[in-house]
């Protein structure tokens, strides 16, 4: 932990290699140090197989790559680059909707015959993308109409999202718009309206779940109420963190993991089993790790030079914490079972993709401030 | 730009909840969710211990334990039971009866344990399995140890068979001890001896995956074999009884008169008991309940039979011990018997009559009239009360469950079981060992062995000692003297044993055609008893009644007659005359055991 989490007194490094890179250290040497705890973890996850973590690795390289490509871009050239990004999504989800490739029961792929892929992903960079660039040139905070344009703006992919379902990532979408509202000056009357009013809503919400989804909230409340069936997951999950203690049973030592007990275990449930082998210093580690990404966030948004990358920036860092916060909230059965994966650490997906690729704008907002006379 | 700074704590006070919680389910509740853990990884299985083997009294092996293969089926593990059971079939044979049995079972089991489906496998099924095992995931082959009577039929009444527990053996049984055990015995002395038999179960802690796959033995408590029995039957004396009855139904029981040992227990016909120990065929069960002469039926134990001639040394005994009669008084004997103020004839088996006949005459001729007189002067009461000294009457005691216990009839069983009052005739056919007399054939070689040894009557027991698994030491069973009869004159004892002795060996003797060529002295009594009451003046002709309804033929003997090694008592039902059919029996299994040596 040896990094500096804050930047040299302005401008002193600019000839660095972070500035040629457009890399910011801070972000890419912690990104690494959790991509090394995940691969350690994920190989005792998947019982010792080396393939898995050779094709995670992969992943993380690609993924590593994108993020440096869309670090060279330019803030200028992501806000011109934005509604075409956002109009183009839709589309895609339009296309999703229609005529989808069902996969798990849910329709999330897009087969454009050169690539397959999750529209729902590129939205969930797309959405604040849209909105900090919809409310860039307003006079903040967003007057009331402004604020009904932005929901709109947020509101329409994330239900086409919700419907395929993929209540998880819609999730993600709506906080993503969320921070951006908020960051923007979202009045605080208005805040406790909409908390009110999306309180009064949960019935009617209930009514339009779907019925596994009515059932992973009655889980939630009631793990036990069906041990063997949809309370398994988070019993069992319960008991390998709970049984981990403060140091952990070891590597590769995790009962509950290595002898199938845990389902899901290299991938949504993954967190368990750092729980459980690596126990409580182990997951302290892992937060550790991410809250440097997410508070190194908070200072390139509090560094940006103006509403469009401030407001991204912010919203892209609290995202990510969204991200694990409601994962690790999962698994420890603090919220009910939302198919998210733990960001990073978690077998397989395209969101890993997403996620550098936002780390990439982080880092291009970072790198490419201009020199401001003082 | 505090808005962000606000978002970045509020986060923080989020991530202070889940810390709370971690320290919730890793410090608070650890110790709870490690016991669950351990719950969930380590299971406690049982061992069933091996059941003791039996033997005969030279060591004969004839119960052992063969290693046989079953398919068992995990339902937890298949998708789709009747594709499963469909593919299967394929390759090995699943019969209806299989079938359903699975199919109780899989409705009153948890799901994750094994179930199985055959047993027995062949060689072939197991290599025909094994190649295909990849296309069946959830089914699997064990090998386990599978009762084995290698002798087949023999002794079978004895040593009766174990079967599958079922749910009402369930029941009588210790839980505990019997998790894990499969078999139990049924009847005879696997049944008796179960819990000698059976051992102690072992347990052993084990490592499974959530699928319930064993990853490693954690600790084992082995379990404790069951004892090895040594039965006192002489598998070589054994098989030459049953060979010497041959088609003939009945029994055979030869025991040792100086402890009580049984070293022929046979009953006829039998049966193999291999067929029974993982579940008859309905079809084989049907033919064998169905059989008209009853191969299930333990006859040696259950099977009650008048006497007939065979109770007159005992009935001769009593007179002479009581002092209504004397060896040498004699009674004159036309053929029939006659009670004052009556013309009803009971009639002698010889219709001519006997003459002068004296107590010697009538063992050795089988006088009736000599022993309606005799029964007649001794009365009812007395008859009872000293035959019931032989055991007659009383189950002997034999370790083998289910002995009946046969009739010895006096005035006051009659008035109590039957309300009426005792008849004069009564008393004289008595005498002869008719009208309510019954006897089992255990009851009657007792009494046989009693009156060898000189008045000693003793449990008879069918093991012989017991044996420890990895132990060379045997535990012997002791003889159990259940009454001493008291001899007032020992010369009346000897006349009667004379008596019995001339009945092989003297020219006129009953079965003197198996005294002729005997190289050790035998004493005997040769009895024939009616199943079918002849009209008073009507002859007996075998020929022309049906086969059911002809005599038994009976014989008890011992021999030698100096130094008895062996007593015996044959009863072959529907057989015809005790001296032609009944004692060619005996001779052959008293030839069986002391002409070869034995060890």
């Amino acid at each position: 932990m040896s990094i500096a989490l804050t930047p040299h007194r302005e401008d002193a490094s600019r000839s660095g290699w972070q500035y040629r890179l457009h890399l910011d250290a801070p972000l890419l040497f912690t990104l690494i140090a959790v991509s090394a705890l995940g691969l350690i973890v994920l190989y005792s996850a998947g019982g010792g197989d080396m393939a898995l973590v050779e094709r995670q690795l992969v992943r993380l390289g690609i993924a590593f790559t994108g993020m440096l490509i869309v670090a060279q871009l330019t803030p200028g050239m992501l806000k011109r680059l934005t509604p075409w990004l956002f109009v183009l999504g839709v589309l895609f989800l339009l296309a999703v909707l229609i005529g989808g490739e069902v996969s798990g029961g849910a329709q999330r792929w897009l087969n454009l015959y050169i690539i397959r892929f999750q529209p729902s992903e590129m939205m969930k960079l797309a959405v604040p993308m849209m909105v900090a660039w919809y409310l860039k040139d307003f006079r903040l905070p967003p007057k009331r109409w402004q604020l009904l344009a932005s929901a709109t703006l947020i509101a329409v992919p994330m239900l086409m999202i919700a419907k395929q379902p993929d209540l998880g990532t819609a999730l993600l979408i709506a906080s993503s718009g969320f921070f951006v509202l908020f960051l923007a000056g979202l009045q605080w009357r208005l805040l406790a309206f909409f908390t009110v009013l999306l309180a009064a809503a949960a019935p009617a919400l209930w009514h339009f779940m779907h019925d596994y989804q009515r059932q992973r909230v009655i889980t939630f409340l009631h793990p036990e109420s069906d041990p063997l069936g949809s309370g398994y997951h988070i019993i069992q999950s319960k008991i390998a963190i709970g049984s981990g203690g403060l140091l952990g049973k070891g590597w590769m030592n995790g009962t509950q993991s290595q002898l199938n007990f845990l389902p899901e275990r290299s991938t949504d449930f993954i967190f368990a089993v750092l729980g459980e082998e690596f126990g409580f210093f182990g997951i302290l580690t892992l937060f550790a790790l991410y809250m440097i990404i997410v508070v190194r966030g908070i200072m390139i948004t509090i560094q940006a030079q103006d509403t469009y990358t401030r407001l991204l920036a912010g919203s892209l860092s609290m995202t990510f914490f969204v991200y694990f916060i409601v994962n690790t909230g999962m698994v420890t059965g603090l919220l009910p079972v939302v198919g998210l994966p733990l960001p990073i650490i978690s077998y397989g997906g395209t969101s890993i993709v997403t996620l550098m690729a936002g780390f990439g704008i982080l880092m291009s907002i970072q790198t490419h401030r201009k020199l401001l006379a003082t | 730009m505090n808005r962000a700074i606000l978002l970045l704590v509020s986060g923080c006070l989020l991530l202070a909840v889940l810390f709370a919680r971690l320290l919730f389910l890793q410090v608070v509740a650890h110790e709870h969710f490690t016991t669950l853990s351990e719950d969930n990884r380590v299971k406690l299985q049982p061992i069933p211990p091996n059941r003791g083997l039996i033997y005969d009294r030279n060591g004969t092996l004839l119960a052992e334990n063969l290693p046989s293969y079953q398919l068992e089926i995990t339902p937890e593990q298949i998708a789709d039971m009747g594709a499963t059971l469909g593919k299967l079939e394929g390759i090995i044979e699943i019969r209806e009866s299989d079938r359903s049995r699975f199919e109780k079972l899989l409705k009153r089991k948890p799901r994750f344990e094994a179930i199985p489906l055959r047993f027995h496998l062949s060689d072939v099924e197991v290599a025909r399995f094994s190649v295909n095992r990849h296309r069946f995931p959830g089914v699997d082959i064990t090998a386990g140890l599978s009762r084995h009577y290698p002798q087949g039929s023999l002794a079978v009444h004895a040593m009766g068979y174990v079967g599958r527990i079922d749910e009402r053996a369930l029941k009588e049984l210790d839980n505990s001890n019997y998790r894990g055990t499969t078999h139990v015995g049924k009847t005879g002395i696997e049944k008796t001896y179960e819990s000698v038999l059976h051992g102690t179960v072992g347990f052993q802690h084990v490592e499974t995956t959530a699928q319930g796959r064993v990853i490693r033995v954690l600790s084992r408590t082995p379990p404790v074999s069951g004892r090895n029995l040594y039965l006192t039957i002489d598998a070589r004396v054994q098989a030459a009884a049953e060979k010497a009855l041959g088609d003939h139904t009945g029994s055979v029981i030869a025991i040792d008169p100086n402890n009580g040992d049984i070293l022929a227990f046979v009953s006829l016909p039998t049966y193999d008991p291999n067929p029974f120990v993982n579940g008859i065929e309905y079809d084989d069960y049907a033919a064998l309940r169905d059989d008209k002469k009853q191969p299930l039926f333990n006859r040696a134990l259950r099977g009650q039979y008048p006497p007939g001639s065979t109770i007159k040394p005992f009935v001769g005994l009593a007179g002479l011990e009581i002092g209504v009669t004397a060896h040498h008084s004699s009674t004159y004997c036309p053929g029939f018997y006659t009670l004052p103020g009556n013309t009803r004839k009971f009639r002698d088996w010889k219709r001519t009559g006997h003459g002068t006949v004296a107590l010697n005459k009538a063992i050795v001729q089988s006088c009736d009239v000599y022993f309606y007189d005799l029964a007649l002067s001794l009365g009812i009461d007395r008859i009872h009360d000293y035959l019931k000294n032989f055991g007659f009457g009383n189950a002997s005691g034999i370790d083998i469950q289910g002995e009946l216990s046969g009739l010895l009839p006096s005035r006051a069983w009659k008035r109590s079981r039957r309300d009426q009052p005792w008849f004069p005739g009564e008393t004289l056919i008595t005498g002869i060992g008719q009208g309510f007399f019954l006897v089992t054939p255990v009851q009657l070689a007792t009494a046989t062995a009693a009156l060898a040894n000189g008045g000693r009557l003793l449990q008879p027991n069918i093991v012989h000692a017991e044996q420890e698994t990895n132990s060379d030491d045997l535990l012997p069973h002791l003889p159990r003297i259940l009454d001493t009869i008291t001899v007032n004159e020992q010369e009346h004892w000897d006349s009667i044993i004379q008596a019995m002795t001339d009945v092989v060996h003297s020219a006129r003797g009953t079965a003197r055609k198996i005294g002729e060529d005997s190289p050790y002295t035998i004493a005997g009594k040769t009895g024939t008893a009616q199943v079918f009451g002849l009209k008073q003046e009507e002859k007996y002709d075998a020929s022309a009644i049906p086969e059911e309804l002809r005599d038994h033929a009976l014989f008890i003997a011992y021999a030698p007659v100096e130094a008895p090694q062996i007593a015996i008592a044959v009863i072959v039902e529907n057989g015809g005359g005790g001296g032609s059919v009944a004692a060619p029996i005996a001779r052959a299994v008293l030839d069986a055991y002391l002409q070869e040596p034995t060890q």
